[in-house]
């Protein structure tokens, strides 16, 4: 070799990486969490546990009711009772289980309909991205909470149509995240290989595309299971959401509202209504912790390159 | 050229006068970090560089050498994610980093300027190229606004842009990659700088092009008697235009002398090896036998029509380089030979058989045979695959080879491509530029192909590594009797690796022949172009060229 | 014509086209109704003849795209149709024209969506550049943190700590907005001092966070480190290389605010009983009052569109590439 410096290809230095298992790899990560990332999984977990174990928890049953509604604060109702004097702490708890149950299957499914659409519109291109595109485009320039009341006006309210109605408006939004981030890896000389090698295109999908766009996907899922979330709330609030008996948050708030204007002679009545409001503003706050977090990560390891 | 402070320079030669045996730059003991996967890690590990008024010194050494970060060291400045660990920055007798960054804001853009790399993405597109250009100077209150524009217009025309009194009421998109680099350094000349960085400002540009805008750079330089650091991985470059050349690897200093020193008679080996690489060169050989041949081709994207009737053959075993600059329709041709691109018109002979334009008709024996590989390892290889998956995936596909015998099958390329089994379990991060590369040539193999086509395979690497990766194309050829189309745009890797030569531009074929026929005289027009466009390793080269160029004007 | 008139032209008539295809899902969604239309809405006990007449006045009798062309035209005149309560299974009819209910009940949500944008938006965009400037510092992150939360908390869960601090409580505020016609302005703000700190504080928080998300962006790119070699100061950096750029970004983080304003009225007019036209949109949701649902989602959309449109006729006219092409 003419080279006296003793070139050899394997000793070429890579990049200043140090070799880790993914283990390791999520415990540096957790470590250096910020307090905000913490109290979001710690505050998640919580409501996993409560939501799964809603039966074991509860003191009374999701739809018992008792003698006095609007009953006080007190030894055997913790939060009291509501408008008929079912157990608001009960209520609470399944609620948990409800609201997050219905929000959760909504998200997977309008992650199944919008993503996987947005991988075929990204990978065929053409006349079928064409129509797909501008679909979304229409149907996002309704606000998704008012293409949502017009069709409760014509579908009656029930888990299933509150569900479908939702997961299909909000895949609109999924689409346009997994369409964008799919065309930036199609374009990639590596996708070209296994088109050249006559590769199928299920294969390209699930092996060379799905992979490396899991990241932002995973951090959108965060932030449309709270949108979903919220927005099932909001519904439900207004009365068009989840229907009695079926305990959850959102109508609870509606049922208990009228007990805020009993602040001033008793200052726990008052805060009841805040109780269903508060699980589900503190649900979302630690599901967007967490998000932002996952989102700087995945973000900052992208600006390595 | 001459260090002395003659010219009457805006700012700063008042108080210099007295010292003019001081150095303008000195810095000592630079040590700089980088924060990366977790931890601190060495980027300059001490370095010493000193610069007298006037003068200038070409920064030279690989990728991750650390000379863009040593530059930009001289400013007292350290990118976001990198600092300082020890050492000085004396800048006509200050300390630049004892200051506070207010303080260091003063001297930057007014006393010393910097020239990017991309100057597309250094311009802010929301400004006309003159308010960009007299920003400092008027920050730095050297002149009043009229003066500092009609200095500006003064200076596009000394750097022999087109129509200098317009060209700065135009906005960045408006003109081309050439002109921006020149208006960059007009900007950094706007001030009258005492130093300039020049950080690679001419690897973005064709060959043609950045003969122009380094003898305008040169020249204003020495107009204005400006110091300046010389930013590059290219030695001819630097060779025209450093009075001093200083040769870094890895954070560290190797030698540093005069340029003709340094040419003639490079002291260290690693220097000498920067030199020796020019030197590799295949003896050509004619065969009339061809594997692969593109006849009367048309092609388009869209409607916009980018190859015109090209006729290029490849005989078996032999290697065909495809020159042009960009634009030329180089890689277009290979498309259309893959079958990514159905040609309009023309058909492609394999074999002697016709291949199917579309990618969709053609039967995977045809598929295997023609193989590909990429100028960007980086984007040629999933990120989130192994080693083994990359390689062991065409062996599985085209030859149905699985479990035990697949793993061995990927070893055995492995040892082919000079790398051992310890690379078996790595993501394509972990890997270096030119093992990336090894592993997608590698990947080709795998297939057992006929035809390899490489898109520029080397011009993303250094140069040491450049010619390891030839070495191993040309021992491969040797072995496996496979065919090259070769498309690239340096003229040093042409030398090297081909048989014949085709030299496109604008979609069509100026010529095709042997390659000791194309690169010796009489030439085309275009032929002769680009051949004389290529810098040499000779410091009067420059000069030389644009003495002949004038005459022939 | 100049290019960046034509771009503009094509972007009206795409809104134009949108507004249209819009119009046409929600008329659509009259066809969608199961079951029997006039029974459902007039009840078992109609007779045969007033379900006939009803279903006549609805031109349930003409195919769907004719009746179609025949909204659009009325739509277009101002006419919005009856709406559906007040009629009767006798054949009574004590029904209200549409528009009539609307009108003033959208001068109401205009007022209140008016005044929350007014106070929202200087403060937003402030906060968004301040946080910028001084990114990573407390205020950066204690900003941050307050937004990320505000953000996460459901519309009425704000406006019921505002009524439980501020109504009941302290009561500084009325806690029912109502509000009529002929109310002195002063008065009328009292009266919408809550819904419209609630709007005030849900908005800002996701405008401040993506103006401040959109100027950090362009930090990054290599113009403004050669901005800062060049000597530039912090401020000028932003003020004169990033905020240029800025424009379309902000424009439409304000648009998409505004629009999100108009559906958090929703909300947040059924807290307070606010006599505006989110609440009478999810009445007739309850009572199944198909015109009237109708013609306020074609306001909230059609209010959505043109906050886009704007958004984006701003991000083309600040695009230097499209004002000055080559």
């Amino acid at each position: 070799m003419n080279n006296p410096d003793g070139y050899s290809a394997s000793a070429e230095v890579g990049s200043v990486r140090k070799r880790r298992t993914r283990a390791e790899r999520w415990w540096i990560e957790l470590k250096k969490a910020p307090l905000s990332a913490w109290f979001g999984m710690i505050v998640l977990s919580g409501y996993i546990v409560v939501a799964l174990f809603a039966p074991l928890l509860a003191p009374y049953g999701e739809a018992e009711v008792f003698p006095t509604p609007f009953g006080p604060w007190d030894e055997a109702h913790r939060f009291g009772t509501d408008q008929i004097g079912r157990d608001i702490l009960s209520r609470l708890i399944y609620g948990a289980r409800n609201t997050m149950g219905i929000a959760l299957v909504t998200t997977l499914l309008s992650f199944a309909i919008g993503g996987g659409l947005g991988l075929v519109a990204a990978i065929r291109r053409g006349w079928v991205d064409q129509l797909l595109s501008r679909t979304v485009d229409v149907l996002m320039a309704i606000p998704s909470l008012i293409f949502a009341l017009v069709l409760l006006s014509i579908f009656k309210p029930s888990v299933v149509s509150l569900i479908l109605i939702i997961a299909v408006l909000d895949s609109t939004r999924v689409f346009r995240l997994t369409r964008s981030v799919a065309v930036s890896v199609v374009v990639m000389d590596y996708v070209e290989v296994a088109r050249l090698r006559g590769e199928k295109l299920s294969w390209v999908m699930k092996k060379e595309i799905l992979p490396n766009i899991m990241p932002p996907l995973v951090a959108e899922f965060g932030l449309r299971f709270s949108f979903v979330f919220l927005t099932i709330a909001a519904l439900s609030f207004l009365g068009v959401g989840i229907q009695p008996p079926t305990a959850d948050w959102g109508s609870m708030v509606r049922d208990n509202a009228s007990l805020i204007q009993f602040a001033q002679y008793d200052i726990k009545a008052g805060f009841t209504p805040l109780l269903p409001a508060a699980a589900i503003g503190l649900l979302t706050v630690a599901v967007n912790f967490v998000v932002d977090w996952f989102l700087h990560k995945t973000s900052g390891l992208r600006d390595e390159h | 050229m001459n260090t002395s402070n003659s010219h009457g320079r805006g700012h700063g030669s008042n108080n210099s006068q007295s010292h003019d045996d001081q150095p303008l730059l000195r810095m000592t003991d630079i040590r700089i970090e980088g924060f990366s996967d977790e931890q601190w890690h060495p980027i300059i590990k001490g370095v010493d560089l000193t610069l007298r008024r006037g003068e200038v010194m070409g920064l030279i050494g690989e990728s991750g050498a650390g000379k863009s970060t040593l530059g930009l060291a001289a400013m007292g400045f350290a990118r976001a994610g990198c600092r300082f660990t020890s050492g000085t920055v004396e800048f006509d007798g200050t300390d630049l980093l004892g200051l506070k960054e207010k303080e260091r804001r003063q001297y930057w853009g007014t006393r010393i300027a910097y020239v990017a790399q991309s100057a597309a993405a250094a311009f802010n597109p929301a400004h006309r190229l003159i308010d960009q250009t007299i920003e400092s100077a008027s920050r730095s209150h050297v002149r009043n606004d009229a003066e500092s524009r009609a200095d500006a217009v003064e200076l596009y025309d000394s750097l022999h842009l087109p129509d200098p009194e317009n060209i700065g009421q135009r906005y960045p998109h408006q003109v081309s990659g050439g002109q921006l680099q020149r208006v960059m350094t007009a900007m950094a000349m706007s001030a009258r700088p005492d130093l300039i960085i020049f950080d690679e400002p001419t690897t973005a540009l064709d060959v043609t092009t950045q003969v122009e805008v380094l003898a305008s750079m040169r020249e204003i330089v020495d107009k204005y008697n400006t110091a300046a650091i010389y930013i590059t991985h290219d030695l001819a470059v630097v060779a025209q235009m450093a009075d001093v050349i200083k040769v870094l690897r890895y954070g560290e200093e190797v030698e540093q002398s005069s340029t003709r020193t340094m040419l003639a008679a490079p002291k260290e080996e690693y220097t000498k090896s920067l030199w020796s690489v020019r030197s590799l060169e295949k003896p050509e050989q004619r065969s009339e036998d061809f594997i692969l041949q593109l006849k009367d081709i048309d092609a388009a994207y869209g409607k916009t029509p980018v190859l015109h009737g090209i006729n290029i053959d490849l005989p078996r075993g032999k290697t065909v380089a495809v020159v042009g600059e960009s634009g030329s329709g180089k890689s277009t041709a290979a498309r259309v030979v893959t079958g990514l691109l159905p040609q309009t018109a023309g058909s492609v002979m394999f074999n002697g058989d016709e291949l199917p334009p579309q990618l969709s008709d053609r039967t995977p024996d045809q598929l295997r045979r023609i193989q590909m590989i990429y100028q960007m390892a980086d984007t040629a290889m999933n990120p989130r695959q192994t080693v083994e998956d990359i390689i062991g995936r065409p062996l599985e596909f085209f030859h149905n080879v699985q479990g035990r015998e697949k793993e061995q099958r990927v070893m055995d390329l492995l040892s082919m491509i000079e790398l051992d089994e310890s690379f078996l379990d790595r993501l394509p991060a972990e890997l270096s530029g030119g093992q990336k590369q090894r592993i997608c040539i590698a990947r080709a193999l795998a297939a057992q192909p006929d035809i390899i086509i490489c898109d520029e395979v080397t011009s993303a690497l250094d140069q040491i590594v450049q010619e390891g990766i030839l070495k191993l194309l040309l021992r491969l050829q040797e072995q496996y009797g496979i065919s090259y189309l070769f498309i690239t745009h340096d003229i040093a890797t042409v030398k090297a690796i081909s048989d014949e030569i085709v030299v496109m531009f604008q979609g069509k074929v100026v010529e095709q022949g042997l390659k000791s026929q194309i690169l010796s005289p009489p030439y085309p027009e275009y032929t002769e172009l680009l051949l004389s466009s290529v810098p040499e390793m000779d410091p009067e080269w420059l000069s030389n060229l644009l003495n002949q160029r004038d005459r022939v004007l | 014509m100049h290019p960046v008139l034509v771009t503009i032209v094509k972007r009206l008539l795409l809104g134009l086209v949108t507004l249209f295809v819009v119009s046409a899902i929600i008329f659509s969604a009259i066809s969608l109704l199961p079951g029997d239309f006039g029974e459902a809405v007039l009840g078992q006990a109609a007779t045969e003849e007033t379900v006939a007449a009803f279903r006549k006045e609805l031109g349930l009798d003409k195919p769907a795209p004719a009746r179609y062309f025949d909204w659009v035209k009325s739509v277009v005149q101002g006419d919005l149709g009856t709406s559906f309560s007040g009629r009767s299974a006798s054949g009574q009819d004590r029904s209200r024209s549409v528009v009539e209910l609307i009108a003033p009940r959208l001068k109401n949500t205009l007022f209140l969506a008016g005044v929350a944008a007014l106070i929202a938006v200087p403060l937003a965009l402030f906060l968004g550049l301040t946080a910028a400037l001084y990114r990573n510092s407390w205020y950066d992150r204690s900003v941050n943190v307050t937004t990320l939360t505000t953000i996460s908390m459901p519309e009425f869960f704000v406006a019921y700590v505002l009524i439980l601090l501020l109504a009941s409580l302290w009561p500084v505020f009325p806690s029912l907005s109502t509000v009529n016609a002929d109310m002195e302005l002063g008065e009328r703000l009292r009266r919408i001092a809550l819904p419209a700190i609630t709007l005030t504080l849900v908005i800002i928080a996701h405008m401040m966070r993506m103006t401040r998300a959109a100027i950090i962006n362009l930090l990054a790119s290599p113009y403004i480190e050669m901005a800062r070699l060049k000597g530039a100061s912090r401020s000028e950096i932003i003020l004169k290389h990033a905020l240029p750029n800025a424009w379309a970004p902000i424009a439409t983080v304000i648009a998409f605010n505004l629009a999100y304003l108009v559906v958090g009225v929703v909300v947040v007019e059924v807290v307070f009983v606010y006599p505006g036209i989110g609440q009478l949109m999810v009445d007739s949701v309850t009572s199944r009052d198909i015109p009237v649902v109708q013609a306020c989602a074609l306001i909230f959309a059609g209010t959505y569109i043109i906050l886009n449109l704007i958004a984006d006729v701003i991000g083309i006219v600040t695009n230097p590439r499209l004002l000055h092409p080559r």
